[in-house]
């Protein structure tokens, strides 16, 4: 039994949510000086330069890479043989977040009530909070700013068994197309196949937290992964919108089994700023 | 790469109409933030006749909310938000004198075809990169909407604020004209 106190998840949550932030990823860091070769575009090539030293600012002076802070969503696993002790679990992730946005001079960026009041809450909770009971006795956290621009152009669609992986492919490549330059290209795009509705979605999520450009180690979803990425690098949508050979930097797609009737597939868009950071306790 | 141009706000139709899609430019001078909920606000005042906190005449709005300001710096990280969220208040704000919009994506066809009637351009600044754009603003101050925080209306003072001419006054449109010169 490993007993853990409330207070080293909240501290651990904050300071994830610091980092995720102010640094981005040294293996996003790489895509994107690749593209900034590969780009072909003058205006592509100065927006992709203008990405990668807004990073180095950012990290440089921890100040936000980008001023949509995003949503605060938290991934934890928690090993079954932790104890929880002194607090409250799902406060002590709210206080880290809470404590991150109000001093590391985060955006507060969210509303109450999604439809009449939209009252912003201030301190950027309630969090998101994803738990997983696993075997072991450690807990895992992993933590994504998400922000709007992106995942507003997310999408679902409940296709039919026979559509088959070519409706697929094109349902991904055609919400990529269709929102164009709105979720800040080149973007990172999620895919979730199979489950429920929600958990189709819930996968896509988690899928762009994967080490970028990795593929899925099934040979048919790696083949597809490729597929969709060269389409939609086809699409000439580039960097911030302009034109260009760059559209995403990476595609990922996660499956799980799903129902006979049913094969549903979601899409979760996140922009050039792909901030994530994990942890363990 | 073509050469950046600098302008300088307010701007006037003169200046609007030499400004071409695709021309990269360095604005300076003052520029005004607002967001979704200081666009409605905006129409519920012109709805009740009365006066907007701020004289849009030649001024450019910033769709942005940004970063709580540092200790030693001029202003948080800020850069744009999506535009076609204000597109339905948009005309409007143009029929009253409002010149420049800077954000980024798509507008639709009544921002664009008011755009062209009333003679206004639509500057893209880069997503994403709010700690770069954060350096070109020397001033900010929260001039209207305090209780809003991050969507409140800023008043920024900025120095060659790098941006793109995406829709010009004559209605020719970045985002329609480039992808398919490398779409494959």
């Amino acid at each position: 039994m490993n007993k853990i106190k409330s207070i080293k998840i909240k501290d651990k949550v904050k300071e994830l949510f610091f980092k995720a932030n102010y640094h981005i990823n040294q293996d996003l860091m790489k895509l994107l000086q690749q593209a900034q070769k590969k780009e072909t575009s003058p205006i592509g090539k100065h927006v992709l330069q203008m990405i990668i030293e807004n990073s180095k600012i950012a990290s440089r002076e921890e100040v936000p890479i980008c001023q949509d802070t995003g949503l605060a969503v938290v991934f934890v696993e928690v090993g079954q043989e932790v104890h929880l002790v002194d607090g409250d679990f799902r406060e002590a992730i709210n206080r880290g977040v809470r404590e991150a946005y109000q001093e590391g001079y985060l955006r507060k960026s969210v509303v109450d009530d999604p439809v009449f009041e939209r009252k912003n809450t201030k301190t950027n909770t309630p969090a998101i909070i994803y738990t997983d009971i696993v075997p072991g006795d450690k807990i895992k956290l992993l933590v994504m700013p998400k922000g709007f621009g992106s995942e507003n152009m997310s999408a679902i669609a409940m296709l039919k068994p026979a559509d088959g992986p070519e409706v697929i492919v094109n349902f991904v490549v055609g919400t990529v197309k269709n929102s164009g330059p709105n979720p800040c290209p080149p973007t990172i795009i999620g895919v979730g196949v199979g489950g429920t509705a929600d958990r189709a979605m819930l996968i896509a999520e988690k899928a762009i937290t994967r080490k970028m450009g990795e593929h899925n180690k099934h040979e048919k979803y790696a083949a597809m992964e490729k597929e969709i990425l060269e389409k939609i690098n086809n699409l000439g949508i580039g960097p911030a919108g302009l034109g260009g050979n760059i559209t995403s930097l990476a595609v990922h797609i996660d499956y799980l089994p799903t129902h006979i009737a049913g094969m549903p597939v979601a899409v979760n868009v996140c922009c050039h700023a792909a901030r994530h950071a994990e942890g363990i306790l | 790469m073509k050469e950046e141009i600098k302008i300088t706000t307010p701007l006037d139709e003169e200046k609007v109409i030499q400004l071409k899609a695709g021309d990269l430019v360095k604005i300076s001078g003052h520029i005004y933030s607002a967001r979704d909920v200081a666009h409605k606000r905006f129409f519920e005042l012109i709805e009740k006749g009365k006066k907007l906190p701020i004289d849009l005449k030649g001024q450019i709005i910033f769709y942005a909310g940004p970063t709580p300001t540092k200790p030693g710096h001029s202003c948080g990280s800020v850069g744009p938000t999506t535009s076609y969220r204000m597109d339905p208040y948009t005309p409007e704000l143009l029929e009253r004198g409002l010149k420049g919009m800077i954000g980024k994506g798509f507008r639709s066809k009544e921002v664009i075809d008011s755009m062209k009637k009333n003679k206004a351009v639509y500057f893209a600044a880069v997503g994403g990169v709010a700690a770069l754009i954060a350096r070109s603003v020397k001033k900010s101050e929260v001039i209207a909407y305090e209780d809003l925080g991050a969507e409140a209306i800023y008043k920024f003072y900025v120095e060659d604020f790098p941006a793109i001419v995406v829709v010009d006054s004559a209605g020719n449109n970045l985002y329609e004209t480039e992808p398919p010169k490398y779409a494959k």
